[in-house]
């Protein structure tokens, strides 16, 4: 507990010390009219044709089921060699690149088209996959491969032992992996693919707030019916994924022509700076120092205080939400209760971050605290309904206290622990967040990265993409130390 | 065959002198926690590959059938790709092999066999852990408490099953009865040492002996 007490305390000091350091000003100081106009299309929202609603809600699906599926294979392969350290460090690097930008990337090979929108998700999810898959069959027991003869091959071994000792983990994963990227399938329409995103920042964009709402609820209902029409028991599962994988090419939007560079050129030349190119040493150290103290910097700066404000306002918010939709608290007689806290919290971990982020932008004004709001509530939305469960599982006594007693003496010092280990889980993810939602117009590392690519300087757009990168495995591989600090 | 001279691991096992012919039928006696799992594990560890192995933990693999969690004894005995044909669909040969092996065992070949092991009973996994182990047809059988939670007459079947197919039997016990009535040979363990090893004849006859037996479990 000691320990927990410190990490807490040492996380919440340096959020109060980042707090003069963020734009964290209102600069619309007429929010209401805003609002009221919001919540009109709220109650009253209309959708658009349904044609173009069908379409997009297609597409979205499509790309996000083709990239899970290859994604999901590849990583079983990578997972199969991951001791090897250079495979390792390949899985660590694809996924420390957002899907945005790794869509930023692909849009100037193969433009607007099916290949970016599946690739931008497929990549970084590899990435993501083998790691875990990597994780879970290490997890596996080793009994029963005790029990073998050491001298069947190591294939046969493999698929009586290791493989189905952790299917129905890896299968529930990719479940899970499949809900995110139809959130990430959704968001790169903000980028300009034909996804339901597209439409919903036009629909924002143009103050369509009826139209957006229609939108959103449509998103609601293909991630709340995802478990009739997809993890249905009807039809077994290796029909359905075929069948739908099939649908799911056809249903590709015909790639308009690329006017981008070739793969090739993008590799060799577009993402250098000239200095480098034409050999020129002093130059190009130049041009790298400026990149890197006149922008990367200052942007990593605006990132990591962001992220650190977000991190701390989650962890609030969560231990604020978490006991309205637990058992623990609200026995049977309360169901309705712990419904209304159950599908707030649903609402919560399904809109995107960066769907929020673009509401409150709209409603507060482009500084750091939309940023915070978005990060904080979807955040705090997942970790909750997490901690929620993790609550029920608990045996309370009979005589156990109630209400608020409840809450300080039996509940949350037992969960504690679960609950910092799952933020500092998600602590990597709340960075990348941060970085991206740059592209909204606040000044993190996406901002940059945006406007780079909009001047066509993809020299300085793919060296703050590394940057991001590696800022992104140093925070990983910290956060794991301090993980595993926590458990001694 | 299996020999340990002055063994020492950690606190768990001390000062273990030991030696064990082929042929022989012992049982390792005494209470839990004196140090019965860790010898096991040090004999399995002397020739593992000449050993039907029956842990404890039975290291069944839940997702799979009890068809296939006993197949997985013969793994080295074909080539990768007939065991992959025999994931997807069983192959007759084994088929037939383990139907025969299940009936043995008191498992009905028409249904326990084909069920993922996670939906059956204590008793019936315990079972399908020494199919394995049996399926594996080696000389030398080495199990840890493989019949706890069989009913005595089960239980009673099934030692004769393992004594009668194996040349060297080692078994951790903790039914006296059964380790006296089936074995040749005794050794009791407490507290990580050898306490007495005697000929299982001795224990019934010699009080002095007898005795000895009933101080393992004060």
């Amino acid at each position: 507990m000691n320990s927990s007490r410190n990490l807490s305390l040492a996380f919440l000091i340096v959020a109060l010390l980042c707090i003069p350091f963020a734009d964290l000003a209102f600069y619309q100081v007429e929010p209401w009219d805003e609002l009221a106009r919001m919540g009109q299309g709220i109650i009253q929202p209309s959708f658009p044709e349904l044609s173009i609603l069908a379409d997009s809600l297609i597409i979205t699906v499509a790309f996000a089921l083709i990239a899970v599926s290859g994604a999901a294979f590849l990583g079983l392969l990578l997972a199969l060699v991951f001791q090897s350290r250079m495979v390792r460090i390949f899985s660590a690097s694809i996924r420390a690149v957002h899907e945005l930008f790794w869509g930023l990337i692909f849009m100037q090979i193969y433009g607007l088209s099916a290949t970016t929108g599946v690739l931008a998700i497929l990549v970084p999810f590899t990435g993501i996959f083998a790691k875990m898959f990597a994780e879970i069959i290490e997890q596996q027991s080793t009994v029963p491969y005790s029990t073998l003869s050491t001298k069947a091959d190591r294939l046969s071994q493999y698929f009586y032992t290791k493989l189905p000792q952790a299917w129905p983990q890896m299968v529930s994963y990719t479940r899970y992996r499949f809900e995110c990227a139809l959130r990430s399938s959704t968001i790169l329409g903000f980028i300009g693919l034909p996804t339901l995103g597209f439409y919903l920042e036009t629909a924002f964009k143009q103050g369509q707030y009826d139209e957006a709402a229609g939108l959103l609820f449509s998103f609601f209902i293909l991630i709340a019916t995802i478990r009739w029409w997809f993890f249905t028991k009807i039809i077994p599962a290796y029909l359905l994924i075929p069948g739908y994988l099939v649908l799911a090419f056809i249903a590709l939007p015909d790639s308009p022509a690329v006017y981008g560079s070739s793969l090739v050129q993008f590799l060799t030349q577009d993402i250098w700076p000239k200095a480098l190119l034409n050999g020129d040493a002093s130059a190009s150290i130049a041009w790298y120092q400026h990149q890197l103290f006149d922008v990367a910097l200052p942007a990593l700066w605006d990132t990591l205080v962001l992220a650190q404000l977000a991190l701390v306002a989650t962890g609030l918010l969560v231990l604020l939400f978490y006991p309205w939709a637990s058992k623990a608290f609200f026995p049977k007689q309360f169901s309705f209760m712990r419904g209304v806290g159950r599908s707030s919290l649903l609402v919560l971990r399904s809109i995107p971050e960066m769907i929020f982020a673009f509401v409150f932008l709209l409603i507060l004004g482009p500084s750091g605290i939309p940023a915070v709001l978005a990060l904080a509530l979807h955040n705090a939305g997942l970790i909750s309904y997490l901690l929620m469960r993790h609550s029920e599982q608990i045996k309370y006594r009979a005589d156990a206290g109630k209400g608020i007693n409840h809450y300080f003496y039996e509940v949350t010092p037992r969960i504690y622990p679960h609950f910092l280990s799952l933020l500092l889980y998600r602590w990597e993810v709340i960075i990348r967040e941060s970085a991206i939602l740059g592209i909204l117009g606040i000044t993190t590392l996406g901002f940059y990265i945006d406007s780079a690519f909009e001047d066509i300087r993809y020299d300085r757009a793919f060296f703050l993409i590394v940057i991001s990168a590696l800022l992104n495995i140093v925070v990983d591989s910290f956060s794991r130390r301090v993980r595993r600090n926590l458990k001694r | 065959m299996f020999r340990l001279d002055h063994y020492q691991l950690d606190n768990r096992l001390n000062d273990i002198t030991l030696n064990i012919n082929s042929g022989e039928k012992v049982a390792l006696l005494g209470p839990s926690g004196g140090g019965k799992t860790s010898l096991l594990n040090a004999l399995h560890q002397q020739c593992a590959d000449q050993i039907a192995w029956c842990p404890q933990e039975h290291g069944l693999v839940e997702s799979l059938s009890a068809y296939h969690n006993m197949y997985m004894g013969q793994l080295d005995q074909h080539n990768a790709l007939y065991n992959l044909a025999n994931l997807i669909k069983p192959l007759a040969e084994p088929k037939q092999a383990i139907s025969e092996l299940s009936e043995l065992l008191g498992l009905d070949p028409q249904q326990d066999l084909w069920q993922p092991v996670s939906q059956l009973s204590g008793g019936q996994r315990q079972r399908i852990g020494i199919g394995r182990a049996l399926f594996r047809q080696q000389e030398n059988f080495l199990g840890d408490e493989p019949v706890s939670s069989l009913d005595p007459v089960q239980a009673q079947q099934i030692l004769e099953l393992i004594l009668n197919r194996h040349k060297t039997v080692i078994l951790a016990l903790h039914n006296r009865q059964q380790a006296l009535s089936n074995f040749d040979r005794i050794i009791g363990i407490k507290a990580g040492r050898i306490i007495f090893d005697s000929p299982a004849k001795e224990l019934i006859k010699n009080k002095y002996q007898a005795g000895l037996l009933d101080s393992l479990y004060e």
